[in-house]
């Protein structure tokens, strides 16, 4: 994709995190550097969920690391609670950090291995409000996540299941009652059967909590259930932003239809298309011109080379990066067909 | 738990049967009984997809089957015979002939399974010499032709070339290459794309398919994921806690799934054309642990169908239709498993004391 253009920001009073502009490069030898994240834009109403998806080094995890400022972006603003995290003081930082929180991918390194489950839900108190483990709010995250904290509480993070330290993060990022959740990669170190008992309990949590989350991943089905939005990364560029069920029942950009062609579906009737992608993702140290997809785009002409795209909607709440959409005036008659099929 | 399963084609010999396969493992802890009676047979030209989570020794069968296990604290009985051959009781000398040449094996980190040190090359020619006797030109331009036959381009620089040079996806069209290089007859693929973006996932998925059509191999795709096989196996046999607790013609199992936790796994993956938002049939709890298995079904405690039968009575497998065979007292989609969850529905609670989430309960029964 992709490309820039802030076209799918929302002018709207509930906006709680909106990310413009947003830039991380990581320098390397001989003046070179890594564009990790391009020049990137969203924004996140109150109780959404937006989810970023796309292929391992298109930049999805740097941009959740880039919103909590660690490390801090090389450009671009990121605006929360009315205040640009990026030009806030390694102090006031620290402060707005508590109302936006975390979790990783690999349950256990996440934790410390040696301190006691109850401890580690309890840290955030203990650093902003002086108070212990006995504090009545880690009981009652505790259990809130599904952990017996009889049980659990005084265990150390390897006396559990991947599923349960998952579950511990969880508690531990929800103690001082913060309003946006970033989950970076939450399920896939876990097992499918454990997978949803947590992607169930993230949509309990956050209607109890009143969470805004960023949900990032590279599994488009897992992204799709969760998320009311779903932002589409390539290279360090957005390629499309559209609502989850749109998204899948309409893919805009060709890179979307690539993905989506690519699930395996657990269906032995399921049809085989073949709009698989060939080729390789291009490095991020000498990304392509114009458009970034255009390397391995089946619809890639000369234009893309030259320019690159801009973000437009093509349908309502439909954003998209790219010359040539599949869906809207430009889209080829074929795949207005294509993008219906499925429902 | 043998099986009564019946040869189909007689004097048909199967390239690969397993028969009670048992694989222990003596630790400080106890006895982890990792494989706890398989069987299993594999065909010239056929896919087998066997499906598992963490823990449910998949990867130790495979091991076991491709006589790669440690032999100091692993307890191993039963047979395993390809083609005629039993090699259970073959020594490494013996099996050297075998590995490579007739079975080969894909792991799932191709990074760890390739020499870091080594040119791709080399590490192409290295079996090539050993088991057929190449060398030199002759060697390199076999090699040659097998990085091009799996998709790699640039195939002549890429044999001077470092396993670090080359993308994941490369590097695990390299362990292919390698893994074919002497035409074996099986190919065992332990979760060959999990690490593996989707997009690159299908390539190598498609690429392991064609070889398998023109070299007329027998494949075992070794996998967590249900949607890995679903399109790709002619059979699939489903493990939970070291043993196969149902085993069918793919279309077969999709279509009259039998056994709780297929159906449990099978609805607990998001779907695409599910809304946003639709809440997951999760399975409720974890896999038990495989020291100490006590009684009963392994499952019995995870399951909503379970009864009281199913705490002290281990199921075997039974036959329910041509070539389906499931391990369930009260199977999913038969009269009996109906009543059986409908009591657990009407409790509230299910014989093993978990309770029951009607929504998801009831979602089960409907699609029974």
């Amino acid at each position: 994709m992709a490309g820039s253009g802030t076209a799918h920001l929302r002018d709207q009073d509930d906006i709680v995190l909106r990310v413009e502009g947003l830039v991380v490069e990581f320098p390397l030898e001989r003046g070179q550097k890594v564009h990790a994240v391009s020049g990137i834009s969203f924004d996140i109403a109150k109780g959404e969920t937006l989810g970023l998806v796309g292929e391992s080094g298109c930049g999805k995890s740097t941009t959740g690391r880039a919103i909590m400022q660690a490390p801090r972006p090389t450009s671009g603003e990121v605006l929360f609670d009315g205040k640009d995290l990026s030009s806030l003081s390694a102090d006031e930082l620290r402060r707005s950090r508590t109302k936006l929180q975390m979790i990783y991918q690999d349950p256990i390194s996440s934790l410390n291995p040696r301190r006691r489950v109850k401890d580690i839900v309890a840290e955030g108190l203990s650093i902003w409000e002086g108070k212990g483990s006995d504090d009545p709010r880690v009981e009652e995250l505790l259990a809130a996540v599904g952990l017996d904290p009889d049980r659990a509480g005084g265990r150390r993070p390897h006396e559990l299941s991947g599923g349960q330290c998952q579950r511990v993060s969880i508690a531990r990022s929800l103690i001082m009652r913060p309003e946006v959740l970033i989950c970076d990669e939450p399920v896939s170190a876990l097992d499918v059967s454990v997978q949803a008992q947590i992607l169930n309990l993230l949509e309990d949590l956050k209607a109890e909590y009143n969470l805004t989350m960023v949900f990032i991943a590279h599994d488009l089905a897992v992204v799709k259930n969760i998320s009311d939005r779903v932002a589409v990364m390539y290279l360090g560029k957005i390629c499309e932003v559209a609502p989850s069920d749109t998204l899948y029942a309409h893919p805009a950009h060709p890179y979307t239809a690539a993905l989506l062609a690519s699930i395996p579906e657990p269906d032995p009737e399921a049809k085989h298309t073949d709009a698989g992608l060939t080729g390789e993702l291009p490095s991020p140290v000498n990304p392509p011109s114009g458009c970034r997809f255009r390397t391995r785009c089946p619809r890639a002409a000369e234009r893309c080379e030259l320019e690159e795209p801009q973000m437009r909607e093509v349908a309502t709440g439909q954003f998209v990066a790219c010359h040539f959409p599949l869906v809207g005036e430009q889209a080829p008659e074929g795949n207005r067909e294509l993008a219906t099929a499925p429902a | 738990m043998t099986t009564a399963r019946p040869l189909d084609g007689r004097g048909n010999e199967p390239l690969l049967e397993v028969d009670d396969l048992r694989t222990y493992f003596d630790t400080p802890r106890g006895v982890v009984k990792a494989v706890d009676g398989v069987s299993l047979r594999v065909d010239r030209g056929k896919t087998l997809g066997i499906v598992g989570e963490s823990g449910s020794g998949k990867t130790v069968l495979s091991r076991s089957i491709m006589n790669l296990l440690p032999k100091n604290n692993t307890i191993r009985e039963g047979s395993v015979r390809f083609e005629g051959r039993e090699l259970t009781t073959m020594k490494n000398k013996e099996m050297r002939t075998i590995w490579g040449a007739e079975m080969a094996m894909i792991l799932q980190d191709p990074m760890t399974s390739l020499n870091p040190v080594t040119k791709i090359g080399d590490q192409i020619t290295e079996s090539l010499g050993i088991h057929l006797g190449e060398k030199g030109k002759v060697a390199k331009a076999h090699a040659v032709d097998l990085l091009k036959s799996v998709g790699i381009p640039a195939a002549e620089r890429r044999l001077g070339e470092y396993p670090h040079q080359l993308s994941g996806g490369m590097r695990q069209r390299v362990t292919i290459a390698i893994a074919l290089a002497c035409g074996p007859k099986l190919l065992v693929a332990d979760e060959p794309t999990t690490a593996l973006d989707v997009t690159v996932q299908r390539q190598i998925l498609d690429l392991l398919e064609t070889q398998q059509h023109e070299r007329n191999m027998g494949l075992i795709i070794i996998t967590h994921d249900l949607g890995v096989v679903a399109g790709r196996a002619d059979e699939i046999a489903v493990m939970y806690a070291g043993r196969i607790v149902e085993r069918a013609p793919t279309r077969e199992l999709f279509a009259r799934t039998r056994m709780p936790y297929t159906e449990g796994l099978l609805k607990s993956i998001p779907r695409l054309h599910q809304p946003s938002h639709t809440r997951l049939a999760a399975i409720p709890g974890r896999p038990p642990d495989l020291v100490d298995p006590g009684p009963g079904c392994p499952f019995a405690p995870r399951c909503n169908y379970a009864q009281d039968k199913c705490l002290t009575e281990t199921p075997v497998l039974a036959p329910h239709a041509a070539g389906h065979e499931a391990a369930c007292h009260f199977p999913v989609g038969t009269t009996a498993g109906q009543d059986a969850l409908a009591r657990n529905l009407a409790a509230g609670r299910t014989a093993a004391g978990t309770p029951l989430d009607s929504s998801t309960a009831i979602a089960t029964a409907g699609a029974a």
